[in-house]
């Protein structure tokens, strides 16, 4: 925010005055004016450059015309410009002419050729001929400078977005200008590829066809495609893209500039993984568990797999049964399915997280900031998982705010993270012991307290790692709300609509609209009528539950406990013991191949509704294409399960879901079908205020570790074995396969040499993994991924403990 | 594996030091490079990365905007031959030829022994002294074909004081201690520096 009033510099664009703010430059005051300046390297949300001299325009300062770069120079009192002179459509015409020289025009074949700025501009403002009849120049086309981007150095025209992107806004340099003169091309490092986790972005602003996406080349033409504007669910940041279809299969997607949220950037997860909407082994028909043979699941009819469900449902009894998932689902399928289980089953054992998030009440009953105060703060403090490998977006926004010197991030945690380049502090403490690290930092001296408690604060929160409890963030939180009682925080919460769940009541005691089960909304009891009396159990309280016997039937809405539990004990124990398995998903996980009922739900891309982010904001889904077999939605599944159990859900649509959701939860009053369906989505809505009183702990000393024990800190990776990516052909081999990390100190205390395998020993199993060196790692900690191809961490961790210890020997 | 020497290494630290930002010491520090090796090799670039906080690939995008920075190997005599008018009206490309016929390589080659890369080059500003050429940037005026071969000759033997390609200096600068201003970074600046001051004022 600048201090200066806006609308203080008064310019005369084509005749017209125009209010332009101070600083802004005369091509983006051009923009707001309604008037276009055709452009190749501006970009709005970077940097100007004027590299390409396609902006020139007559402008008078009282000097009489002159061309200038309208990107280049700053709106001034009295400045005249003239978009159309003679000047200017000569210079447009010469620069054009100029790019054209060594461009290859081989439209025909190139992926942008129907939507390229290029190609429209030379039409728009070109002279129609060129003079040049010399050879021009040649590269081998086109080379791949990562594995999901391919570089065409004939078509590039220098503008120099790529690189500024790279360098700017991702932070990862390693693509650049390389030679100069008529040589001069992007280039990689020889070997080093652009492997930015960001670089899908360079395809999608690049002027020209010289970037292209490895899996959308040749897939579709520009002018096949349709779009419609939604928002990602792959992580919860909820960034707004825009969906593009070709003969009814996702194709592309492409950012879409909202301020609030992403500013047009999309992370390569959530811009390539549709295909696995697209993916043969999409589950189409529902399943069902072979009678006679025990390992065989053989297709069914609707009709029988939801008699069996229901059926084993009833059997079991509402206290028997337990709902764990519902991330996936869109706010109105977990709506459905909350009234689902409270109203119809009568029971309370519902839960969205798979025990690695933080607890309903803590999300939603502490003050919450956006992710725009988080930029503006004056500190952002990081408490939580690496924000690059799980919210790659919300990163992103931190890198860029921090690197413009508008906040200042402070970091405390185990391991180096993707932050910790551009933050001005970060402090490595043990795992589990980040509240006391951050009880010491405010006791010292260090200015960074004085930074803390006197400046404001926005604490983005979450579980720094799957093999600590969420006690240690809970701990965090509560040091936090004591001594620096003005800070506002952001979950840190990784599964896409987590926060949408947890707001509709999946989640033990919470209620839709962030209300309890004790205090239930009066609209809300005159519509579900029943409640169930007391809170239930949460997803590791389910599976303990189960392991024991006294849970018969679990259903899993999208949920892979076996993979994604932390305890992948506990989870088999549950699945072992537990009567019935009912899994509704979009493929067959692990967890799915143990369960007796499956029913197919549709995807990303093929249902409407609404999604919300971390931040608490709704933003609409669009229906692209029509889901494949005989694939539901996940709210009817819930309503055709309720019927058959003698209910009622009393829904007939998404639309209706949203108005009983507006009229029955407290915090969602207001924000009315017309408005969800308006312009104000484009933004996503905000929704405020909770009635949830989060219970904070007071701070513990976690356990010593002894002397032969390492603490195992595990966090995820953007790249890992996660269902979506191992069924996206152009992703699944970006995962890396696990190695367990610890100091070489460490290594060689226990007479280990890096990159030979090791046993490691944890209370939970005994195995073998490649053990491997890093400095970076604290003394004393064993850092291995959470879920990647070939064995996850969730094998050695105890769920039930507060934090995990593990040994290595020699084999 | 580690591409400086240990005494370069050591040289490479003072002069990241000299500025305000490492980064800065990049150019510098493709010098003491190519001083070492005569050459930048990859392994180089990614050491200098590595030193100065950036990526490999922001080196070689500095380093290749720079002709005088070989990325190939060259010989321990880089001879420029210029062929730009006033040279060539003064027979740059007789001379030229004769170099080449003479080492036995093509412009931009160099001789199996690892003794001389011969380029043809733009001008050199020694017009009036056409034709003329550099041996590792050092002028040689008005050179005949015969004279270029005594060049050759001269070089081969050890009687000369043309130090090896990528040399800058016979005679290391060395700022002393107390001569040293210290760096401030460019947004730190807070007033003008020193020597701007004026005279009569204490500094
Ligand atoms: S590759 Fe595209 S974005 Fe990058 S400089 Fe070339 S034209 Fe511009
Ligand atoms: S950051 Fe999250 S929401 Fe944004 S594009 Fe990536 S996965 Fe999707
Ligand atoms: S848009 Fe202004 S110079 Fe490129
Ligand atoms: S033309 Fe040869 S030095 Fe100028």
């Amino acid at each position: 925010m600048s201090d200066v009033p806006p609308n203080e510099v008064t310019v005369t664009i084509n005749g017209t005055e125009f209010e332009a703010r101070p600083g802004e430059m005369l091509i983006a005051a051009a923009d707001r004016a309604g008037v276009h300046i055709p452009r190749f390297c501006y970009h709005e949300r970077m940097s100007s450059v004027g590299m390409c001299r396609m902006c020139l325009v007559d402008v008078d300062t009282g000097r009489g015309p002159m061309l200038q770069p309208s990107c280049m120079v700053p709106v001034a009192e009295g400045m005249v410009v003239d978009t159309q002179s003679e000047d200017t459509k000569r210079a447009q015409e010469g620069i054009l002419e100029f790019l054209l020289v060594n461009h290859p025009l081989d439209c025909p074949v190139c992926d942008k050729g129907g939507e390229c700025p290029l190609q429209d501009q030379t039409m728009a403002y070109g002279p129609g001929e060129s003079r040049f009849v010399e050879e021009k120049r040649h590269y081998e086309k086109p080379i791949p400078v990562s594995d999901l981007v391919h570089l065409d150095r004939e078509r590039c025209i220098l503008c120099d977005r790529c690189t500024r992107f790279a360098d700017e806004i991702a932070g990862d340099p390693l693509i650049q200008f390389t030679e100069r003169g008529n040589s001069t091309q992007i280039l990689t490092f020889p070997d080093e590829p652009f492997s930015s986790y960001f670089s899908g972005n360079t395809v999608q602003i690049c002027p020209v066809g010289a970037l292209t996406a490895a899996p959308y080349r040749f897939k579709a033409r520009p002018w096949d495609l349709e779009q419609v504007e939604s928002t990602c669910t792959t992580c919860a940041v909820g960034c707004r893209v825009g969906v593009e279809s070709s003969r009814n299969q996702l194709v592309r997607y492409l950012g879409v500039d909202v301020e609030s949220v992403n500013h047009g950037w999309l992370c390569d997860k959530g811009r390539f993984d549709y295909e696995a909407v697209n993916s043969g082994d999409r589950l189409v028909t529902p399943l069902i568990r072979d009678n006679h043979d025990e390992n065989q699941l053989l297709g069914t009819d609707w009709g029988s797999a939801l008699a069996r469900a229901a059926e084993a449902i009833e059997q079991a009894g509402p206290q028997r049964v337990g709902i764990i998932g519902g991330s996936r689902l869109t706010n109105e399928d977990a709506y459905a399915w909350a009234k689902l289980a409270r109203s119809i089953i009568g029971t309370d054992n519902v839960d969205a997280q798979l025990g690695d998030g933080l607890p309903a009440d803590l999300v939603l009953g502490l003050p919450t900031a956006t992710i725009a105060d988080a930029c503006e703060a004056d500190t952002v403090l990081i408490v939580g998982p690496d924000l690059k490998e799980e919210l790659p977006i919300l990163h992103l926004r931190l890198r860029v705010a921090a690197t413009k010197g508008q906040t200042r991030i402070v970091e405390i945690g185990s391991i180096a993270t993707g932050t910790e380049p551009h933050a001005q502090r970060s402090i490595r403490c043990r795992s589990g012991e980040a509240a006391k690290t951050l009880v010491a930092l405010l006791e010292s001296d260090d200015p960074l307290a004085d930074q803390l408690r006197d400046g404001s604060v926005v604490a983005v929160l979450g579980r720094a790692s799957m093999a600590e409890s969420a006690t240690p963030a809970l701990e965090v939180a509560s040091v936090i709300r004591d001594r620096l009682p003005h800070a506002t925080f952001l979950p840190a919460l990784r599964r896409g609509n987590v926060r949408g769940a947890l707001d509709m009541g999946l989640a033990p005691g919470i209620l839709p609209g962030r209300t309890t089960i004790d205090d239930p909304s009066e609209p809300l009891m005159n519509l579900w009528q029943t409640l169930p009396e007391k809170a239930g159990l949460d997803t590791t309280a389910m599976l303990q539950a189960a392991a024991v016997g006294q849970l018969d039937t679990l259903i899993l809405l999208g949920a892979d406990p076996l993979r994604d539990f932390p305890d992948r004990n506990l989870a088999v124990e549950g699945f072992r013991h537990v009567k019935t398995v009912i899994a509704i998903d979009n493929f067959v996980t692990e967890s799915v191949s143990h369960a007796d009922v499956v029913m197919p739900s549709t995807a990303y891309g093929e249902q409407g509704g609404t999604t919300t982010n971390i931040e608490g904001r709704v933003s609409r889904l669009a229906q692209k294409i029509t889901p494949p077999g005989s694939t539901r939605d996940d709210w009817m599944i819930a309503a055709e399960l309720a019927w058959r159990l003698g209910g009622d859900l009393g829904i007939g649509s998404r639309e209706e879901i949203w108005c009983e959701i507006e009229q029955v939860a407290p915090s969602h009053a207001g924000v009315t079908i017309e408005r969800i369906c308006g312009p104000d989505a484009h933004e996503g809505i905000l929704i405020q205020g909770s009635s949830v009183k989060p219970t904070l702990p007071t701070p513990q000393e976690p356990p010593v570790v002894d002397g032969y024990g390492l603490r195992l800190v595990s966090g995820r990776k953007l790249w890992d074995a996660g269902t979506g990516i191992s069924h996206s052909p152009s992703l699944r081999d970006l995962a890396e396969e696990p190695t367990l990390k610890v100091h070489p100190g460490d290594l060689q205390r226990l007479g280990v040499s890096s990159g030979t395998a090791v046993r490691v020993i944890s209370t939970r199993t005994t195995e073998t993994l490649l053990a491997v060196a890093d400095d970076t790692i604290l003394r004393g900690t064993a850092v291995l991924p959470f879920n990647q191809p070939g064995g996850g961490a969730n094998r050695f961790i105890d769920a039930t403990a507060l934090v995990n210890d593990i040994r290595i020997e020699t084999l | 594996m580690k591409f400086f020497s240990e005494e370069n290494l050591e040289l490479a630290e003072i002069i990241i030091k000299r500025y305000p930002k490492p980064r800065s010491a990049m150019i510098p520090l493709l010098h003491l490079a190519q001083e070492q090796d005569g050459w930048i090799s990859d392994d180089a670039m990614v050491e200098i990365a590595e030193l100065v906080g950036t990526t490999s690939a922001e080196v070689l995008g500095t380093c290749s905007f720079y002709e005088m920075f070989k990325r190939r190997r060259v010989g321990k005599y880089v001879i420029n031959v210029c062929t730009t008018m006033s040279c060539a009206l003064m027979g740059a490309e007789e001379l030229l030829e004769h170099a080449e016929r003479r080492l036995g390589v093509k412009a931009g080659g160099t001789t199996a022994d690892g003794m001389f890369t011969i380029e043809g080059a733009e001008c050199q500003a020694a017009c009036t002294e056409a034709p003329c050429l550099q041996v590792n940037y050092r002028h040689r005026y008005r050179v005949t074909p015969d004279q270029f071969d005594s060049i050759v000759d001269e070089l081969s033997s050890t009687d000369h004081d043309v130090p090896d390609h990528g040399v800058l200096s016979q005679v290391r600068q060395h700022i002393p201690e107390d001569r040293f201003v210290g760096t401030v970074a460019p947004e730190n600046v807070t007033s003008a520096p020193a020597w701007m001051h004026d005279q009569g004022s204490d500094q």
